[in-house]
């Protein structure tokens, strides 16, 4: 069992290594993420953002203005996910000295 | 070859990354370990995302002067950053659930072994 | 570990140095927008300087900081910050979250997204301060020394 898990390591990755060398060369400005329109004949919004972020909220940090402006609903459901994993660490453990000390 | 190796050099070290995680969490008996594992996986996911977003001559995505935001080669791509910005925030708070989980394992099994803890169960 | 007389020296050390990394989480919060920073890393910046007192010198000293009762209904209210300040904007006529129809005058719309995304920043370093320190507080919650 413990020789098929260690196969299975090994074959993930030899997969990934082999994946890994048909991406772009990292760094390179023509990258697919870094056109104007993708693959699909859609606009990029890498390029928007880097363009239009402080015109549209006077901040230089374009990654505040994505993570306040653009993407903020996203931003709050994580801060929701933040959030609940503080509720569900003060549920499970609430009880615990209680616990024992029933057992004795 | 040498521009195919410092164009895949980050990728690499990321998949060695991912490997060690997946080795933690598949070959180690102890449910820690298994976490840990866990979060070296993260690790390696966010930095696969960040070094993607980088750009040959390109500065970090703050607006500088002298450096004209119509220009798009001049900024890195700013949308990884905002994305793993959240996760790792979100994998610290999960990593939290995780050991409160192990902690209420440990009080009520006696074990964190994942073997005893399946005898137990059982 | 109960019983355990924690060291003068480390006790006066963790209080010089926690009001110092409290201010820079500050700093960090509000300086977010023109460099790298803003409401997670502040938070998590305040949290450490609360998590400082608590390691050091235990809960009963650490509750004279910051009470650990408190920590649950201030992350809700970092959350309550962040939806009210989206649902303003929606009462004011916009979309959720759309901060140009927050209600301050005297500033055009620019800059009333830069005012959001400030606000929002500031409830989220909240919630995640207050999470942080829950986490810690919970976890060591019956194994209490000092």
């Amino acid at each position: 069992m413990k020789y098929l898990k260690l196969l299975l390591i090994i074959a993930f990755t030899l997969l990934l290594l082999f994946a890994a060398s048909d991406l772009p060369y990292r760094g390179e400005a023509d990258n697919q993420m870094n056109q104007e329109i993708s693959m699909t004949g859609t606009p990029v919004p890498g390029n928007y953002y880097i363009q239009e972020a402080y015109n549209d909220a006077h901040t230089p940090n374009i990654v505040t203005v994505i993570l306040g402006d653009y993407r903020s609903i996203d931003t709050l459901g994580e801060q929701i996910v933040i959030f609940t994993a503080g509720l569900i660490v003060f549920l499970l453990l609430r009880n615990r000295k209680e616990d024992e000390e029933n057992d004795q | 070859m040498l521009d195919f190796f410092m164009g895949h050099y980050a990728y690499w070290f990321t998949i060695i990354l991912l490997a060690i995680g997946l080795y933690g969490m598949l070959i180690k008996k102890n449910l820690v370990k298994k976490t840990i594992g866990l979060s070296i996986f993260q690790a390696g996911v966010i930095l696969f995302f960040v070094s993607v977003a980088m750009k040959d001559g390109a500065t970090v995505p703050v607006k500088a002067d002298g450096l004209p935001v119509s220009e798009v080669a001049n900024y890195m791509n700013a949308l990884p950053h905002t994305l793993m910005l959240t996760a790792i925030v979100v994998g610290v708070a999960t990593l939290g659930v995780a050991f409160a989980l192990l902690i209420n394992i440990y009080n009520r099994y006696g074990t964190l072994n994942e073997e005893e803890l399946l005898d137990k169960i059982q | 570990m109960t019983n355990r007389s924690p060291s003068p020296i480390i006790l006066l050390g963790t209080r010089f140095l926690s009001p110092y990394i409290m201010v820079f989480g500050f700093y960090v919060i509000f300086h977010g927008h023109y460099s790298p920073g803003g409401g997670f890393q502040g938070g998590t910046l305040l949290a450490v300087s609360l998590l400082l007192i608590r390691i050091a010198s235990g809960t009963q000293i650490a509750n004279l900081q910051f009470k650990d009762y408190l920590a649950t209904p201030y992350a809700a209210l970092g959350v309550v910050i962040y939806f009210g300040t989206g649902l303003v904007a929606m009462i004011m006529g916009g979309y959720f979250l759309d901060y140009e129809q927050l209600p301050i005058p005297g500033l055009e719309a620019a800059d009333l997204r830069y005012w959001g995304i400030l606000i929002i920043e500031l409830g989220i370093g909240l919630t995640v301060m207050t999470v942080l320190t829950l986490i810690y507080d919970n976890m060591v919650k019956g194994e209490d020394y000092a």
